[in-house]
């Protein structure tokens, strides 16, 4: 089927997110469509996909205009999406969950859950994919949860079929095999939309490659232009891809974590007997798809986890067991992974954000009372310090952009007295300037002789900070390795493949 | 070279969502003033308790007897239904107005004035069970047990009232302190349930209801707090030295309590707005997660909320025992205070100083109200109609602006777009 | 509370060509000492009272009602004797209950209901020492105080399970049985009374779906208000109106006992379960048709989709909105149903405030019967039996103040929701509003 999208536009108030957008996608194609985080490329398949309405252009299928009030008419028409965020009910089965929306009844409105259960077979024989229709979503690993999706869409006999960011949760190996089923899918004569920013993935699987900027397309490549025609188009300017960071000067070793396991509520071992040390003056990047226990791990250090065993000393005294409260008074800096949801106070106004890890005790406090002219004082100075762009320091937060929400939780981590930094995926999310700037404080806090620790899921992020990387896989680090190490070895580890190397220089 | 750039698709689309949110800069400011203060929240407010009031005049104008004889013959006399609804709701309002504010019919101004301080009497509980609900709402918790603490606020104020000689002054402290305790007791017990559990809130505070409500009853039936000289299930009188002062002398009801609850108000006030551990209550009922990350003890802060707020309609509580009847007390002593002080709590939108005039205003419906079923007949249950209507009227402001049709502050500014709450 | 009872990710082995990358990650093993420390207590409460305490004289349970045609002879009980079995019998469960645990396994649920079972007959025994306990007689009464609450519940089971809180069941049962009363009274005919509740259940949930879902007011609020609203307006309009004129406004016929041929005749369920009121019958098939239509049918499929994760449900073309509006009206529509019972099955008039927090107890009834039709109609026995237990033993004389049974209730609806229920997880999505952007 031809997907034709006609001077697509969008508003949301007076920001344009889609500006007179035009694709093409032919049948049988893989359209790759390329671009920054916030450059409007969701917003362009939520309106393909009927969840949003455009303010002005046209669908067209197969030549023929389309008018989409809702997901149910799109897919009526065969267009079928892969989400981001999966679209699955977690409490359903994978049968339900394909069936949802369509669903086959025998005598008496009951669900037919046996033609269901036969879809999902029958589809799954076809690609391969090895998926229980009755296991519970929930319990299934990301990379089958994605299978799942592909199967529901599939099951409403989808001709174009939109991949958004679908390789954001997949091991480089999950990515490899995507891949593949995508050309499969190709080859049964499936247009496919693949919406993503890792230029690596694009030249390898697209036909053709359209790049959108700020809302508008900028142009349209084919899969032979380099990376740097591609990034610079995507970005706007040459871009500078690596930090710019002096060779570490570490020190003695700070934080010694020994033995440390995480059990989570469900009774998994989440955190499995994880030992390392880190320097004072250098970074430990920790590498791993997401999932793979890193979460739970910065937690424990925290305190945040309730049933951690083993060793955690920060300068030799122990960290083990005590209170967030105390462990954030030991100096640990933290910056989350999800800083909206664990970060910020979303209703709290700048300057109370700034303080919201030192509602004890001076300088914001005297005698149970709140400072507030201190607090002003201090807030005024940090936002301008990190350039937070906001009306006021009384804006609240959830007002702000994603990055200048970033700058927000790195002021107030980094304006304590350190002796411990941890930041769990600091640039998720954000724009190329704000990643440079979050990069740029993470190197000089190290340069300031911090330990830092940083997690993060993406390799370009791990190879650009680290002095020393540690690869997560099933709550185990698989090994240390040199800040320098290659990429595709990298991806092994991550996979899981201890790799030689790692044992040495651990 | 590397192969990807720094840069990835989680939450791809919320710094475009997020600078939707924000204001337009280049708005001229006086405009976008009035727009706020037309369709603002106080404009809200006021426009709620009309509509309440006239959907309250609706439903005393249908049921009027005269009111439906006129509107038999309506097609050839309309006039006689048109004044007739007229004398029924007119009259029901200024009865209601006579009531709570000020009786011109009386003479003299100390007369005249009674009904006023009637409103402010009434609305001593209402302000500090208020605010007691406010505060747990501030914390993100919902205290739907107000008359289980109140009522064993009373019990513990009332005993304390009736069985001990003390001093004066004396007396009454050791009272007030004795029925804050109580329902602080009865409203932590929630807090550490919450917190040690996890067992929600709304259900415990309506299960404590309960065992509060047979607990006193029970009592009130043995000797603990059965009037010696009585058969029925009711408490001896006060003890004078503990009963709350007359403000204004024996000729007006209004007593003491109405200062303690000012007082309530303003710590109320500085508890939430300025010290740290109101901060923590804030940062707690805004956003859990963060708070705890913060080093917050959120199971602590649970356990103090449900203290306060507890220990708050606990004064509420004594304020009816040893201020409103003071010739002993029955199992109904709370007179539904604990969920009027819900609505009072929204109506005053959970601070402090909103709670404060919205339970004089619902104080002065209930005075109102009373003078209201007495000169006119008419039942006092229209207050809860009206209250209840001021509430939803006052939840749901772009229903007001509709009906009214009033500009929507900040109009230019797209809905907020939350991607939270889209994605749960 | 179980923590052992997961397994790794069922049935989906990995398969050789290694696609599937499955996470299996070890598993710890958790004690959990809830069953067996709650188990404790209750034994030593057990010793206490039925040996400590103990009464003498002998307990009889009459089974059958006079019009039986089978009567069942009655069983007498030798009261101190019998406290010592059940107390032996309880000990043995909870020991064996602290071995599970230590074995880190889960006391299975059968153990915590012959347990509950094995204590309530220990307390009947020895409350109703020395005298006769009419076993058929508070089994009716159960049922009859159970009635409404069932409904209410089954109602707030919908409405949660779709993704609206509904604390405004109270509401919904006052305003059914204030309509049906009053309609049934001047057209004289019960049926038209109960079709009248339905509708006015229905407009309650209109108000809360219209606000919680157009105006995404906080749905506990808008529940709380409506309760005051429709307290308001029906004791206004009692007061007002039907206090005027009571033999024309309130004075609705009682609905007749139908006795259901044979199955009427089986010893003590008969007499329970099968001379009832239609309203009772219909409860039956609305209990049944509830559990299948939420479990086993596209409606209940896609009503769930919305409550757990409405955006996935957008996303496959279901309205999440009118999904929501319709769902809510039709619970309230089934508590209205219930709150008929009160004026046309029970009472027989519409009196102030007559539902006296029945709303509240099917909301707890939903929560401790973890939003599942069939264990919310259990839970809303379970408050049914305690309330009534109350009244027979008043009527022959009880060892204990009925204060302290009419508190039992509440305070196993407490020990439940903290202990053993503990962080149940109810629908994601309840109490969320659904904001399409």
């Amino acid at each position: 089927m031809k997907l034709e999208l006609r001077e697509i536009t969008k508003r949301f108030g007076a920001l344009v997110a889609n500006d007179h957008i035009n694709l093409v996608v032919q049948p049988g194609e893989i359209h790759a469509l390329l671009g920054e985080n916030g450059a409007g490329k969701s917003t362009l398949m939520n309106v393909l996909y009927g969840l949003y309405q455009a303010d002005e252009g046209q669908i067209l299928l197969d030549d023929v205009a389309q008018k989409f009030s809702g997901p149910g008419d799109a897919m009526a028409s065969g267009i079928g999406m892969v989400h981001q965020h999966f679209m699955l009910i977690p409490v359903f089965t994978v049968a339900e969950n394909v069936m949802l929306g369509h669903e086959e009844t025998s005598f008496g409105g009951r669900l037919d859950l046996a033609a269901a259960r036969a879809m999902v077979r029958e589809i799954s024989a076809r690609f391969g994919f090895d998926v229980d229709p009755d296991a519970l979503v929930e319990d299934l690993p990301v990379g089958v949860q994605q299978r799942v999706e592909i199967i529901k869409a599939l099951s409403r006999d989808a001709k174009v079929l939109v991949f958004d960011e679908p390789t954001a949760v997949l091991t480089p190996q999950e990515t490899d095999e995507l891949i593949v089923i995508m050309r499969q899918l190709k080859e049964a004569g499936t247009s496919i939309v693949f919406i993503t920013h890792k230029l690596r993935e694009v030249r390898e699987v697209a036909d053709r490659i359209t790049v959108i900027r700020l809302g508008k397309v900028v142009g349209e490549a084919e899969p032979t232009a380099t990376n740097a025609e591609l990034a610079s188009l995507m970005v706007g300017r040459a871009v500078e891809l690596t930090v710019d960071k002096a060779p570490a000067a570490p020190g003695p070793a700070a934080l010694t974590v020994d033995g440390l396991s995480v059990v989570d509520p469900r009774g998994q071992i989440v955190v499995n007997n994880v030992s390392f040390e880190v320097r004072a003056g250098e970074i430990l990047a920790i590498a791993g798809v997401q999932g793979n226990g890193q979460t739970e791990l910065t937690e424990a250090l925290l305190g945040l986890q309730e049933r951690v065993t083993g060793r955690i000393e920060l300068d030799g005294k122990p960290l083990t067991g005590l209170s967030v409260r105390r462990v954030l008074d030991a100096g640990v800096g933290f910056v989350p992974e999800d800083r909206t949801e664990d970060g910020l106070v979303a209703t709290f106004t700048i300057s109370e954000n700034l303080m919201l890890d030192r509602s004890i005790g001076e300088p914001f406090v005297k005698a149970g009372t709140l400072q507030l002219a201190t607090l002003a004082e201090f807030a005024e100075q940090k936002v301008t310090e990190f350039d937070v762009r906001a009306q006021g320091i009384t804006t609240p937060v959830g007002r702000l952009s994603g990055g200048n929400q970033q700058k927000v939780v790195l002021a107030r981590e980094l304006s304590r007295d350190l002796r411990l930094f941890v930041a769990a995926q600091p640039t998720r999310g954000l724009d190329v300037g704000s990643i440079e700037f979050v990069h740029t404080r993470i190197v000089q806090t190290r340069d300031a002789g911090t330990p830092v620790i940083v997690v993060s899921t993406e390799l370009d992020e791990v190879v650009a900070l680290a002095d020393r990387i540690a690869v997560m896989y099933r709550g185990e680090i698989v090994g240390i390795v040199p800040g320098n190490t290659p990429r595709d070895i990298l991806g092994l580890m991550m996979a899981g493949e201890h790799h030689p190397e790692a044992q040495v220089s651990a | 070279m590397s192969d990807q750039l720094p840069v990835r698709g989680q939450a791809a689309d919320e710094a475009l969502l997020a600078t939707k949110e924000r204001p337009p800069a280049d708005e001229p400011r006086s405009s976008a003033f009035l727009r706020d203060l037309i369709g603002g929240s106080a404009a809200i407010s006021v426009f709620a308790v009309l509509l309440a009031l006239v959907v309250g005049g609706v439903l005393i104008a249908i049921t009027n007897e005269d009111v439906q004889e006129a509107a038999g013959y309506f097609f050839s006399r309309p006039a006689d239904t048109f004044r007739a609804i007229w004398d029924a709701v007119s009259g029901a309002y200024v009865a209601l107005f006579q009531g709570s504010v000020y009786n011109f019919r009386r003479p003299g101004f100390a007369d005249g004035i009674r009904p006023l301080t009637e409103t402010l009497n009434f609305a001593t509980p209402l302000i500090a069970a208020g605010l007691g609900v406010a505060l747990a709402f501030r914390v993100g918790l919902f205290n739907i047990g107000g008359r289980g603490q109140m009522l064993i606020a009373a019990a513990c104020a009332g005993w304390v009232g009736f069985s001990l000689e003390l001093p004066y002054g004396i007396h009454l402290i050791v009272a007030v302190i004795a029925g804050i305790l109580g329902g602080a007791i009865w409203g932590g017990v929630v807090g550490v349930l919450k917190a040690r559990t996890g067992a929600h809130e709304v259900i415990v505070t309506i299960m404590l209801n309960f065992v509060a409500l047979y607990l006193v009853s029970y009592f009130l039936r043995t000797p603990v707090l059965q009037n010696p000289s009585s058969n029925n299930p009711q408490s001896p009188p006060i003890s004078d030295t503990a009963v709350f002062p007359d403000l204004l002398g024996a000729g007006y009801n209004l007593h003491a309590g109405f200062i303690f609850v000012i007082a309530a108000t303003i710590f109320v006030w500085y508890l939430l707005e300025r010290s740290s551990t109101g901060f923590q209550f804030r940062a707690v009922g805004a956003n859990p997660n963060a708070a705890r990350v913060a080093g917050i003890n959120v199971k602590r802060v649970y356990v103090y909320a449900m203290l306060f707020s507890g220990g708050l309609v606990g004064l509420a509580g004594t304020a009816q025992v040893l201020g409103t009847i003071t010739t002993g007390f029955g199992s109904g002593i709370d007179a539904g205070i604990g969920f009027d002080a819900i609505t009072v709590a929204l109506l005053g939108r959970s601070r402090p100083w909103g709670v404060f005039f919205a339970g004089i205003l619902f104080g002065a419906f209930k005075a109102g109200g009373f003078s209201m079923q007495a000169a006119e007949g008419i039942p006092i249950d229209i207050v809860l109609v009206v209250q209840s209507l001021i509430v939803l009227f006052i939840a749901a402001p772009p229903l007001v602006r509709s009906i009214f049709r009033l500009p929507t502050p900040g109009a230019t500014r797209t809905p907020r777009a939350s991607k939270k709450a889209a994605t749960s | 509370m179980s923590t052992v009872t997961q397994h790794n990710h069922p049935d989906t082995p990995e398969n050789a060509a290694g696609t599937a990358d499955v996470i299996a990650l070890e598993r710890a093993e958790i004690r959990s000492w809830k069953a067996p420390v709650a188990f404790a207590i209750f034994t030593v409460i057990g010793i206490l009272l039925f040996i400590v305490i103990g009464r003498d004289g002998i307990s009889t349970f009459r089974l059958s009602t006079g019009s039986d045609v089978i009567q069942l002879p009655t069983i007498p009980f030798p009261a101190r004797a019998t406290g010592v079995v059940i107390v032996i019998l309880l000990a043995a469960i909870t020991a064996w209950s602290f071995t599970l645990s230590r074995a880190a396994k889960a006391t299975p649920l059968w153990a915590i209901a012959v347990f509950g079972f094995l204590f309530v007959v220990g307390f009947l025994v020895w409350a109703s020492a020395g005298s006769t306990l009419p076993v058929a007689g508070l089994l009716i009464g159960t049922l009859g105080i159970s009635v409404p609450l069932i409904f209410g519940a089954l109602g707030g089971v919908i409405s949660e399970r779709v993704g609206v809180v509904n604390v405004a069941i109270e509401g919904q049962l006052l305003a059914g049985a204030f309509v049906s009363a009053v309609v049934a009274s001047i057209t004289q005919m019960p049926l038209l009374g109960l079709l009248a509740a339905m509708v006015a259940g229905m407009l309650v949930s209109f108000v809360l779906a219209a606000f919680s879902i157009r105006y995404l007011v906080d749905q506990v609020i808008v529940g709380v208000v409506l309760n005051v609203l429709v307290t308001g307006l029906t004791g206004f309009l009692f007061s007002q109106v039907l206090s005027a004129n009571p033999t024309l406004l309130n004075s609705p016929p009682r609905l007749e006992r139908i006795n259901i041929p044979v199955l009427s005749e089986i010893p003590v369920l008969g007499p329970v379960l099968f001379r009832q009121t239609i309203i009772v019958y219909v409860m039956y098939f609305t209990i049944a048709a509830v559990y299948i239509g939420l479990f086993h049918t596209r409606w209940g499929l896609r009503l769930r989709s919305v409550g757990e994760h409405p955006q996935a449900a957008d996303t496959v073309g279901i309205n999440v909105t009118g999904t929501r509006f319709w769902n809510v009206s039709l619970a309230g529509a089934i508590a209205g149903f219930g709150g008929a019972y009160l004026t046309l099955g029970a009472v027989g008039a519409f009196n102030k405030e007559m539902t006296a927090g029945a709303g509240f107890i099917a909301l707890a009834a939903v929560i401790f019967g973890r939003w599942d039709p069939i264990r919310a109609t259990l839970a809303a026995l379970l408050f049914g039996f305690a309330t009534n237990l109350q009244n027979v033993l008043s009527i022959i004389g009880s060892p204990v103040p009925s204060e302290f049974m009419l508190m039992l209730p509440y305070i196993v609806t407490i020990v439940a929701v903290a202990g053993l229920v503990g962080r149940v997880r109810g629908p994601a999505a309840a109490g969320k509003p659904y904001i399409k952007s």
